[in-house]
């Protein structure tokens, strides 16, 4: 009896696993990645759909309860907290605001070179939301199931991210429910790029649950702390998503001569509870990015003009004894000769921005200029009386 | 009143349980299995179905019970998982196979003898996994960590106990 079951589950086995004529050539290994990653075959679906099918709505049940309650105790302690969240947050906005401004000038010269050099950008477009509600229970299969499917508009093959970077792909999909696969699966892979060396690699997973690049030689450049993020190659996930920061690198005794550089990824790969699911992309700039780029790049050109008109009325330093020059209009001249509508501190000190004060009707040795440099003075010589100012500004 | 007599330690000791615990009992264990590592990650390292069929297995004291039990068990884990259809489905058919095998020769009502049964047949499924994904399917990644699989296996114990105990409840003697 057990050598009958077993022999028919071999053989089903082997039907599984049984490649495309196209594939036959690649190494077992690699077809076996490849069976891990890719969609299943009609009948081994079917059944992989009874098996889903029979435990999802348990798992979206449960899901539902653990969310309502720790919803209720959630909204409970984050009333608790709202007030400093809300001023925490409206500083957040402020700074990323000139962040945003600050990078909008790049970001359109990064696109205008880009259409000069007839680059294909990707943009995401769109995305679906969807909950983590369930595992596959299983440490040798890093796979995951969300609680959207074909329903919502989902395909195999889509690429899953978080705010915090990327998380896999679509594998399989059900009506209601989908079969994530993750990036740590020995099975996954992605395209990347190291952002400071521009070195492309391929990023796995392993048997472990680490992500690695395993197919790059010993480079001094690549140093631990790089960030990665996807080079677009793969078709899969679109350009430039942060997928991690280099963790370690170290020789791969079982692929010489090339290294082991691991990966620390960027979305906590094991505390999932929200994924989104990038459903399309389009070679240009989303409506709504558009206008956030127009925004951000009118605050920049504001923070511009504020910034050359404070240059304009401020002097600038200047090497010693040379002479700060005067501000002028667009014919060169002074833009007045009253000294009292120019701002600035007294002549040839670093200007403070403030009005220039009047004279002193009764000059007394605290007024600007009564008494000499301390350079001059001599130790126990008797204190000379008050003299007036001798400033440009003090009447003759 | 009609008097039963026990003639071998298999008459003894045989279970059977009502339909609806021999389903819900794996079911929930496999639920729980998918869903409690979403929350505690490190709970992934235990193995709660592999748990229901050595229960199982050594209660009916049959082997024929045991393997299907197993298999069944096994390839409704195989369906959550990305694999092909009968990894676990043969890994869990020959624990379950040998669980009633070794429950005729010991007391399986023993902690000790339980314990010491979960901790081998965990690491023989992890050894039959590992021979599975190397020559029937010659995935050369897979690796065996010792380690790991010892970790594993005494976790497995831990949970195993007041398991059993729970599901002794729900035992009726044939």
């Amino acid at each position: 009896m057990l050598i009958a079951i077993v022999l028919m589950q071999v053989i089903a086995l082997a039907m599984q696993v049984q490649r495309p004529s196209s594939v036959a050539d690649v190494p077992s290994a690699r077809a076996m990645e490849d069976a891990g990653a890719a969609p299943d075959g009609k009948h081994v679906s079917l059944l992989r759909r009874w098996t889903v099918t029979a435990m999802t709505p348990l798992e979206t049940a449960v899901h539902a309860t653990s969310v309502k309650v720790r919803g209720a105790w959630g909204n409970y302690v984050d009333l608790l907290h709202t007030r400093q969240t809300d001023a925490q947050l409206k500083q957040e906005v402020a700074r990323l605001r000139v962040e945003e401004a600050s990078f909008a000038e790049d970001a359109q010269q990064g696109r205008r070179l880009q259409k000069l050099l007839d680059f294909k950008q990707q943009y995401v477009t769109s995305t679906v939301a969807a909950q983590v509600i369930g595992t596959s229970g299983s440490e040798r299969s890093h796979v995951l199931y969300i609680d959207k499917g074909s329903d919502d508009g989902l395909k195999p093959e889509q690429a899953v991210i978080t705010p915090d970077g990327v998380v896999g792909k679509i594998r399989d999909v059900f009506p209601h429910t989908s079969q994530l696969l993750l990036i740590s699966d020995p099975s996954s892979g992605a395209g990347v790029i190291l952002a400071t060396t521009r070195i492309r690699g391929i990023v796995k997973g392993t048997a472990t649950g680490r992500v690695e690049i395993d197919n790059l030689t010993a480079d001094s450049r690549i140093k631990v702390g790089e960030p990665v993020v996807t080079s677009g190659g793969d078709l899969v996930f679109p350009r430039g998503l942060p997928v991690g920061t280099i963790e370690s690198i170290a020789p791969d005794p079982l692929h010489q001569p090339y290294t082991a550089i691991r990966i620390k990824t960027a979305a906590n790969l094991s505390r999932l509870e929200e994924v989104l699911v990038i459903t399309g992309t389009s070679a240009e700039l989303p409506p709504t990015a558009a206008q956030d780029a127009d925004a951000a790049e009118a605050t920049a050109e504001a923070n511009q003009r504020a910034a050359d008109l404070i240059a304009e009325k401020l002097p600038g330093l200047h090497p010693d004894g040379e002479a700060a020059p005067a501000a002028a209009g667009a014919d060169g001249k002074p833009v007045s000769d009253d000294p009292e509508s120019q701002v600035g501190g007294a002549v040839g000190y670093i200007n403070s921005g403030l009005p220039r004060p009047k004279p002193a009707v009764h000059p007394d040795k605290y007024s600007p200029g009564t008494v000499p440099p301390a350079a001059e003075l001599t130790p126990g010589a008797p204190a000379q009386a008050p003299q007036k100012p001798a400033t440009q500004s003090s009447p003759q | 009143m009609a008097e039963r007599s026990y003639t071998s330690r298999e008459e003894l000791d045989q279970y059977g349980f009502h339909p609806g615990v021999s389903v819900m009992a794996p079911l929930v264990c496999i639920l729980l299995q998918a869903m409690l590592p979403k929350t505690f990650p490190w709970l992934i390292h235990i193995d709660l179905p592999l748990i229901a069929t050595i229960f199982f297995a050594v209660s009916r004291r049959s082997p024929i019970a045991g393997t299907v039990t197993g298999t069944l068990i096994g390839l409704f884990q195989d369906g959550l998982t990305n694999h092909p259809f009968g990894v676990d489905g043969i890994a869990k058919g020959v624990v379950g196979y040998v669980a009633a095998s070794i429950g005729f020769a010991v007391d399986v009502d023993n902690v000790i003898n339980r314990i010491g049964l979960v901790f081998t047949l965990s690491m023989a499924q992890s050894g039959l996994l590992y021979l599975i994904a190397h020559w029937l399917l010659g995935d050369t990644s897979y690796r065996f960590l010792p380690v790991v699989e010892l970790i594993s296996a005494a976790a497995n114990c831990v949970v195993a106990v007041p398991m059993f105990a729970v599901l002794d409840r729900f035992r009726i003697r044939d």
